[in-house]
């Protein structure tokens, strides 16, 4: 154990790709944690897509043993949290645990949507915040101006940010000394009832589930009888450690020291992010505050392209699900895409990393849903339900009404592309709340129901902007919406992976668009066929695709009749990834592809 | 059985071209010089070895295709028939159909095909349009073919021709127009061909790097309904997917195809399909010839008969055999036909919802243990057949 004076914990916050990983690397091989050899590029990103879009996903902790010029040696705790929105929840567990944070912003971008959102966390967390200046080293870089923008943008003291090049090295010695004179030490009693802060978990192949934590008052020993205050699971501690970043054992944790603990947990899914972990025999009383379960928020369908690929897809993500708590899911059978699962996850880009890991790490073949989000539905009995399914919308003529989640985002582009972006938002059913200015580029705030924002609307952004606008939110609350649900039908039947949730004033419009895409889709087939969307049983938009008028092969003679023989049961094997709708049978394919091409 | 008491369809490949057309993925090769004598020593020698498989079987008819089959001289087809005969006993007269290309050169051979034995000339005119030829790449123009149609009327009993419509920038109406006037000239038989980018042509390498388009599905419809009509009201209606004859005039050896019987293929590349003699479950067997003339002609020499590849069908493939190719004709497929090839029943062969909604859709009629196509269904056969099959 250190004594408190001798140790910081600090978080690293920044938006994607300011350079957070690499300063993380400098920081740990100037205080000797690994030699150059060892280190390999950001080690602290270990997975793969976290390393290739620069996104931490899981907190991860190391520490550090830094001589200070005053000759004295301190135990530094450096937390990498998890730098994205859908993730809000996770970093503030990880904010808790650290009395400081270095928020880095590129010298040569500026303050960018996801810099704020995390700033303001921390702030909101009572936090020391040293700005950083990072890769001054470039010819673009723009210290004076950046610095201005962290003082009017997120509103802090950015008069003695420090410059640094994470990659030449350069300012790298001043951070530390920041971190010793800047943040204060933790504090806490060692004699007091353990009380640890659960910051994360994941699995392990060899030891379990691995369970990072931060120690707050007390002390936490091998051996010891442990219990989880919000699941009230009590456990044997197997190991105590702390990462240097190399996993390393240690007697004990005791006050303001970050660190693991094994302890024969199964499934991660045991343990809550935010939990308190206290003494069985010597249990604190109250939890650590800003407990909460985290709960999913975006839902969509996952499909095999291929059928036979689902018992491949249950396990994929059974394997996810080992590591990624927040990541929930329930088989369901669509008439259109066969069997599948229904997922739920806690935003936009979690749900695209889960995709993009079953797609690599499992090699699947997988089409998604239009992602939806939980509506409340008020019953005119009184009662109301959570829908995050189209499928399960109750009958209308039961529904006294609905509401929809509104979020809060941040959007900061450049100048020139604003007019563009305030369309979006408008188009959006956005409401402005705020627009002001740093520098050229200008900040917007709107709030814009959810279900807006879950199609494209992060992809419409990036192509408005050139790339350039960046964006973050936060969800605020449910308002009552005017929402409906739409039907595709296909010869009078519903086509269920297509059914969404759109307000009414839209409907017309987003049917009438699915319907066109449908009929270029669905190839002729020998009898004509009615596609249509409808609300409720009122038919809004309708196109007809005409009968197939010819389809035969010219010539079938000696050589042609076993290649024309093997078209046919091609054909026929086709006819299994078919689904019948009335008189037709139209492929799979037709569906999957208007789901890719979804809202355009 | 019932099978091996029809007559049997002998098709003889001719594998030279002087040229090869750009539409075309049939077995062609070009070659400065062909040893005839060669040729028809290694056909002699093929048949006599075939007929072991196939004794007693009276020949039905006889096929030369190609390649261009009418490049040889007359006294090598003689030879080549001679040996059938000798071979296979006729108990009738025999159908003897030559494939032709209209230049001047073979129609001056046209007597000489006729005395050698060949009864029935099919043409291959393809376009009345000088523009339409040179865009399918033949080397005759529009007088040429005219001739060719007369003198070989003059020659055999039985001249059909061919055309192919469907072509880049062909309006309907000037494809009806077409159609008349090769109505005015066909005296029974009549051949049309949508035309059909096959693989591996340069017509598919033309349209892949779009260099043009195939009309669109509407037109060739429409062209496809223009031929129907136009060749009905000429007496010439369609008995198969593209082919139309008088009543009485139709190809006796594609027949043979189309019904599913049994037919022999010799020379590199062809195909065959038949019951050989000894097998007692009567299993019918596709067969598929070494297709570079030289390889082949080596194997025959070798003690051969060229056969690259046989395949013994399953139950479920002769079915299916059977339906696309009896569904192609207007008479349709005798379930009897479909019992003797596949010991399956139409109870078994087909799907019964899919049936039911094609016959609904006016797509099949099912009469008297009969299932055939309807016009509207001939027309989207490929269709048809995927619905229909189980």
């Amino acid at each position: 154990m250190t004594d408190l004076a001798h140790i910081r914990n600090f978080a690293i916050i920044a938006h994607i790709d300011h350079g957070k990983s690499t300063l993380a690397d400098r920081l740990i091989q100037v205080c000797g944690g690994l030699t150059t050899r060892e280190l390999r590029e950001q080690v602290l990103d270990s997975m793969d897509i976290e390393r290739e879009r620069g996104i931490t996903i899981k907190a991860q902790t190391v520490r550090l043993a830094y001589t200070a010029k005053n000759g004295e040696t301190y135990q530094i705790n450096l937390m990498d949290t998890p730098g994205h929105v859908d993730f809000s929840y996770e970093v503030s567990r990880s904010l808790a645990a650290c009395e400081g944070a270095l928020l880095i912003v590129d010298a040569s971008q500026g303050v960018e949507a996801q810099t704020l959102a995390n700033a303001y966390l921390a702030i909101d967390a009572g936090l020391e915040i040293i700005p950083v200046l990072n890769k001054i080293d470039l010819p673009a870089a723009e210290p004076d101006r950046v610095r201005r923008e962290i003082e009017e943008v997120i509103g802090i003291d950015a008069s003695d940010a420090i410059s640094v090049s994470a990659k030449t090295g350069e300012g790298i010695a001043e951070v530390l000394e920041a971190l010793i004179h800047r943040l204060p030490p933790p504090k806490g009693e060692a004699d007091q009832p353990l009380r640890a802060l659960l910051i994360d978990s994941w699995y392990d192949t060899y030891l379990g589930v691995v369970t990072l934590l931060r120690v707050d008052e007390g002390v936490l020993q091998k051996g010891m009888k442990i219990r989880l205050m919000a699941t009230n699971a009590r456990y044997d501690v197997d190991e105590v450690g702390v990462f240097t970043p190399k996993k390393t054992p240690v007697a004990s944790l005791g006050p303001g020291e970050i660190g693991y603990l094994t302890c024969g947990i199964k499934h991660v899914a045991d343990t809550q992010i935010g939990d308190t972990v206290t003494e069985d025999r010597r249990r604190a009383e109250k939890p650590l505050p800003g407990f909460r379960p985290s709960l999913p928020v975006v839902f969509c369908g996952l499909f095999p392209v291929d059928a036979a690929a689902f018992e491949d897809l249950r396990e994929s993500l059974q394997k996810l699900a080992l590591n990624d708590s927040s990541f929930v899911f329930e088989a369901e059978t669509s008439a259109a895409l066969g069997f599948g699962f229904r997922c739920g996850f806690l935003g936009l880009l979690h749900l695209e990393i889960v995709q993009e890991r079953l797609s690599r790490e499992f090699d699947l073949d997988l089409i998604a849903t239009a992602p939806s989000v939980i509506y409340k539905v008020h019953m005119t009995d009184g009662s109301m339900v959570e829908m995050h399914n189209p499928a399960d919308m109750p009958d209308p003529v039961k529904i006294e009404g609905m509401e929809e989640p509104w979020i809060r985002a941040t959007i900061l582009v450049p100048a020139e592309y604003l007019g563009a972006i305030l369309t979006l938002c408008e188009d959006r059913r956005g409401e402005q709340i705020d627009l002001t200015w740093a520098g050229d580029r200008a900040m917007a705030q709107y709030r814009l129901p959810l279900n807006e924002v879950v199609y494209d609307f992060y992809d419409r952004l990036k192509s408005a902007s050139r790339g350039y606008a960046s964006f973050d939110y936060q969800i605020e609350d449910y308002r009552p919406g005017n929402l409906v649900k739409l039907s595709i039908m296909v010869n009078g039947e519903p086509v269920d992976a297509l059914a969404m949730i759109v307000p009414r004033n839209k409907a017309e419009g987003r049917g009438r668009a699915l319907c066109e895409r449908l009929k270029e889709l669905i190839p002729r087939q020998l009898f004509k066929i009615a596609i249509q969307a409808a609300i409720g049983g009122k038919v809004v938009a309708r196109e007809t695709l005409s009968a197939l008028r010819k389809d035969v092969t010219a010539k079938c003679y000696g050589g042609d009749i076993s290649r024309k023989r093997k078209l046919l049961e091609a054909q026929k094997r086709g006819k299994k990834r078919m689904r019948q709708f009335g008189q037709v049978e139209i492929p799979q394919s037709a569906f999957l592809e208007a789901l890719k091409l979804n809202d355009s | 059985m019932a099978v091996r008491a029809e007559p049997l369809a002998l098709y003889l490949h001719w594998p030279f071209c002087r040229f090869k057309c750009p539409y075309c993925d049939f077995n062609v090769h070009i070659r400065a010089a062909v040893d005839e004598a060669r040729w028809v020593r290694a056909f002699a020698a093929a048949m006599t070895r075939a007929a072991e498989e196939l004794p007693g079987r009276a020949l039905g008819s006889i096929y030369f295709g190609g390649g261009t089959p009418s490049l040889m001289a007359p006294e090598t087809l003689g030879a080549i028939l001679d040996a059938a005969f000798a071979t296979w006993p006729a108990d009738a007269p025999v159908e003897v159909t030559l494939e032709a290309n209209p230049g001047p050169a073979e129609a001056a051979r046209f007597a000489g095909f006729r005395a050698a034995g060949v009864t029935r000339l099919s043409l291959g005119v393809q376009a009345l349009d000088d523009d339409a030829l040179r865009f399918l790449g033949r080397d005759h123009d529009r007088a040429q073919a005219i001739r060719a149609i007369e003198a070989g009327q003059q020659a055999f009993e039985q001249v059909s021709f061919d055309l192919i419509y469907a072509r880049p920038g062909q309006e309907p109406e000037a494809w009806r127009r077409e159609l008349r006037e090769a109505l005015s000239l066909a005296r029974d038989h009549l051949s049309l061909y949508q035309l059909t980018i096959e693989r591996g042509t340069a017509f598919a390498a033309q349209v892949r790097r779009k260099a043009w388009s195939p009309p669109p599905e509407d037109t060739a419809a429409a062209q496809f309904e223009i031929a129907q009509e136009e060749t009905a009201a000429a007496g010439l209606p369609a008995y198969e997917i593209s082919n139309h004859a008088r009543e009485g005039a139709r190809s006796r050896h594609n027949f043979v195809y189309w019904r599913y019987g049994d037919y022999l293929g010799l020379g590199p590349g062809a195909h065959g399909r038949f019951i050989p003699a000894g097998d007692a479950a009567g299993v019918r067997v596709a067969t598929v010839a070494r297709r570079k003339p030289e390889a082949w002609l080596e194997a025959v020499e070798a003690g051969g008969i060229g056969e690259e590849e046989r395949v013994t069908l399953s139950a479920t493939e002769r079915a299916e055999e059977c339906l696309m190719l009896g569904l192609r004709l207007a008479e349709g497929v005798p379930e009897a036909r479909l019992r003797a090839a596949s010991g399956q029943g139409f109870d078994a062969a087909l799907d019964p919802a899919g049936l039911a909604r094609l016959r609904d859709g006016g797509f099949v009629t099912f009469q008297d243990g009969v299932l055939a196509a309807t016009p509207e269904g001939r027309q989207r056969l490929d269709a048809v057949l995927g619905a229909l099959l189980a």
